[in-house]
């Protein structure tokens, strides 16, 4: 057995170190790293809880707004307020904007560029690999983050700027929007909607929504299988066995994405089985975070996040991350667009998940498949906009009590939980996407999402940073700044 | 396609990232180009590595870090994001580099040695920031202050190879138009100390205030003042907004098209500024005493404020009342017939 230290992880967001047990080039064991810790739920104590809304989108630049939206969540849960349907719908747009340029920054970013290494140099695609991804040069990176600019002038109007904004309230939007401005916000929808369809769908977005199989998905990139980069992916898909790598728990978790204000999700709530092919109802009060393999106080045990404890004990023999241990009714489980778009029961990913299962395939089609279905969600939500009616009800005072906000960042389901007493914040405690994926070990000894999808993946001779392993540690679209916070 | 310019002729900038959110990265990927990379090319600017924009992972990065400390590398901007962790116990092991098993502040502290120019990208590299707030359980700090004072991982006397302090591109997030102004002037060979504020910052940006062009310039004039989120008055009075105090030229230079934080409905909490993470009072509201605002107008004496205040407070036109505390506009200004004088 030989083993391996690998990090720093570029492309991701954040530090990431992945120790690799090897054996007759596979991993046999991995044990994730989160090596950062900055203890934004000790600087939280004490504070007044509206103020959570200034720190908590700085935890991380990437899913900022997400983390916004989950505070004012709780802080509504909290003082039992509700937002008026134009500040849902506003809410849910800024949310949404963040969602897809994740989406769009992963894929052409942080994913594809992979693909050009010379390991490839072999694949028939290799050559336009680079002249699509390569870091800095590709024509397709630099189109990709001209796109993404101009998406993010839709957060300058609707919310200030983005990252960070204070647009997003408990009680609604900040930023009223005038009927004229929606017309131009409409209209950079669809400059968007018009780069999707020209450059990564080369289709219109109704017609990749509209496959609702992995017959008509392959029968569909067989008709041009290099025209635009979704079908360029999938043909390497085929010539990688992506289809295989990176297996995950088979337990996929949403909280529901983009509340109606009429009540219930644009996507839906729930955690879906591969066992049983089934959505189960979603029951918060089975989460516990367990910390024994990080270096954080874990005399008090596995905790629900109402009753959390966050306390650095960096000496701790046994631990190696930073990260706790989340899990749902004792289970280890995986997170992201893939179970979204299961809990929504989008057919053709129903499809791919119940031949493959949940691996580097499936994670990344389900998240292009999110930025066709959404767009068209974002104009319809703009078209619901009331002039002359409210954005925002005003905010109560956050005295006693405890705040549950729950929300879908990018990355997958993002939960805050807030007590107050006396006006001020007692407990915070955040549980991120990350913190599920790239959780490590339970008390059990179970390895978390990641450390089990890395279990077989191939290593090649000379290998220090095997590319296989850089597949499987992106197609989770890992954000280390939220894991561990 | 092949980099145009040399690396040998380029000026090599190196980005790394510790305490902070990466926010900073985020940020600068919206800038004002319709070619993100080429705009850097063509102003001579070699990116060598940056945690989102490159291909190189694990020991390749390690690699180039190592030839940089050796003197093989040349290194002519360091550009930090995030606070730097001394904690727990000045042991620096709350942040590890991944793979490297040493403390990033050390790494750091070997670079900016190597570095022709040290830049502290965002408020959290700068002063610490959001990350030392509350009770800074990490010991985070910036590469040269902490909070308001000198000092932090670099220590006060620091001076990179070119002489110059770290330059601090303070905000939360930084502006991307402030980063590559930053790095154009520096690799032009066209920025030198003069061009620093007192705090370090880069004053194309620092001298201005946040209150130069805010489009609720009237409702200040008049004091008609917002009192909950989403009125559309001025958030001096009531509301917690720093503007007229802070040194930045987001309203000028605005964010994403066309947004500023006082355009998005809500405060400036001063993300510049050294020590805005713990301003000491709610930041949705102003502090105040006997009703009039602690935090007073950049360079404006006191009593002439409360004066002035008065007055304009009874010379308020009922437009100006009357929107002040709506979300639109419910008493558009009158359209007069004759040309105007």
């Amino acid at each position: 057995m030989t083993r391996l230290l690998v990090g720093p992880f570029n492309r991701v967001e954040g530090d990431l170190e992945v120790t690799l047990d090897i054996e007759a080039g596979r991993v046999t064991s991995a044990h994730v790293n989160a090596p950062m810790y900055r203890g934004f739920e000790q600087i939280l104590q004490g504070k007044n809880p509206h103020d959570a809304l200034v720190y908590v989108p700085r935890i991380c630049g990437i899913c900022s707004v997400s983390q916004s939206v989950a505070s004012a969540r709780a802080l509504a849960s909290l003082g039992g307020i509700t937002m008026p349907p134009n500040g849902q719908h506003v809410t849910n747009v800024i949310l949404a904007t963040e969602n897809l340029a994740d989406h769009l920054t992963h894929f052409y970013l942080f994913f594809m560029p992979d693909f050009t290494r010379p390991v490839y140099a072999h694949q028939p695609w290799h050559a336009e690999a680079v002249q699509r991804f390569a870091t800095q040069t590709g024509e397709q990176t630099r189109a990709a983050i001209a796109a993404r600019q101009r998406w993010f002038t839709l957060l300058g109007t609707l919310a200030g700027k983005w990252p960070h904004t204070q647009s997003i309230e408990p009680g609604g939007s900040t930023r009223p929007i005038e009927v004229a401005e929606r017309i131009r916000l409409l209209a950079k929808v669809r400059e968007f909607r018009g780069f999707l369809e020209r450059q990564l769908f080369a289709a219109p977005l109704e017609q990749i929504t509209a496959l609702s199989s992995e017959e008509a998905l392959w029968a569909w990139h067989a008709q041009d299988p290099w025209r635009g980069d979704f079908r360029l992916f999938l043909s390497m898909v085929q010539d990688t066995a992506l289809t295989r790598l990176g297996p995950g728990p088979g337990r996929y978790l949403s909280y529901g994405a983009y509340p109606q204000p009429q009540g219930g999700f644009e996507l839906g709530d729930g955690v879906w089985h591969a066992s049983t092919g089934a959505l189960a109802p979603l029951d918060e009060r089975g989460i516990r975070e367990d910390a024994t393999y990080a270096w954080l106080s874990d005399t008090a045990g596995p905790r629900h996040p109402v009753e959390g404890i966050t306390l650095p004990d960096a000496n701790k023999a046994e631990a190696y991350t930073w990260n706790k241990a989340p899990r749902l009714a004792g289970e280890v489980i995986e997170t992201g667009a893939i179970a979204r778009q299961l809990a929504a029961a989008n057919p053709l990913v129903l499809d791919a998940v119940g031949r493959h299962g949940g691996t580097v395939y499936t994670r990344v089609l389900a998240r292009l498949l999110e930025l066709a279905r959404v767009v068209p969600m974002m104009e319809n939500w703009l078209q619901q906009l009331q002039p002359n009616e409210a954005y925002c009800v005003p905010t109560p005072a956050f005295t006693e009590g405890v705040g549950i906000g729950l929300s879908e960042a990018a990355r997958g389901s993002l939960g805050h939980w807030v007590v107050a007493s006396r006006g001020r914040i007692a407990n915070y405690q955040i549980v991120a996407p990350t913190t599920w994926n790239f959780s490590p070990r339970d008390a059990a000894g179970t390895p978390g999402a990641l450390e089990q999808a890395l279990v077989g993946a191939p290593v090649q001779d000379g290998e220090s940073t095997p590319v296989a392993v850089q597949h499987i540690v992106r197609s989770f679209d890992p954000c280390m700044v939220c894991t561990v916070h | 396609m092949e980099d145009s310019v040399k690396p040998d002729a380029a000026f090599n900038v190196l980005w790394l990232q510790s305490g902070g959110c990466g926010g900073c990265s985020m940020s600068l990927l919206c800038a004002d180009t319709t070619d993100f990379h080429g705009q850097l090319r063509d102003a001579g600017i070699h990116l060598m590595w940056h945690p989102s924009l490159s291909l190189e992972s694990g020991h390749e990065l390690i690699a180039m870090l190592e030839d940089i400390v050796a003197g093989r590398l040349r290194l002519d901007a360091l550009c930090i994001e995030g606070s730097l962790l001394r904690g727990p116990h000045n042991t620096g092991r709350f942040h590890v580099l991944a793979g490297t098993g040493i403390p990033m502040i050390h790494w750091v502290t070997l670079l900016a040695a190597r570095a022709r120019h040290v830049v502290a990208v965002g408020s959290c590299a700068a002063w610490g920031g959001v990350t030392a707030g509350g009770t800074n359980p990490t010991d985070a700090c910036g590469l040269q202050y902490e909070d308001d004072r000198m000092g932090g991982l670099l220590g006060a006397e620091f001076r990179s190879a070119s002489g110059l302090p770290v330059i601090n591109i303070a905000g939360c997030p930084t502006h991307p138009g402030w980063v590559i102004d930053s790095l154009m002037a520096l690799a032009a060979e066209t920025f030198g100390v003069g061009d620093l504020d007192t705090l370090g910052r880069p004053r194309f940006y620092a001298d201005q205030l946040v209150h130069h062009g805010c489009t609720r310039n009237e409702y200040y004039e008049y004091k008609a003042s917002a009192e909950k989120p989403s009125d559309l008055g001025c958030m001096m009075e009531n509301m917690g907004c720093k503007g007229t105090q802070v040194h930045a030229d987001c309203n000028t230079r605005l964010w994403n098209g066309e947004g500023s934080c006082t355009r998005g409905g809500y405060a400036c909490i001063a993300c510049t500024e050294p020590g805005f993470q713990d301003p000491g009072h709610p930041f949705h509201e102003t502090p105040k005493i006997a009703g009039i605002p602690i935090g007073l107008p950049t360079d404006m004496p006191k009593a002439w404020f409360v004066a002035l205040a008065s007055l304009s407070k009874s010379a308020t036109p009922r437009r100006v009342k009357l929107n002040a505390v709506a979300d639109h506009l419910v008493v558009a200004p009158v359209a007069r017939k004759t040309r105007l004088k």
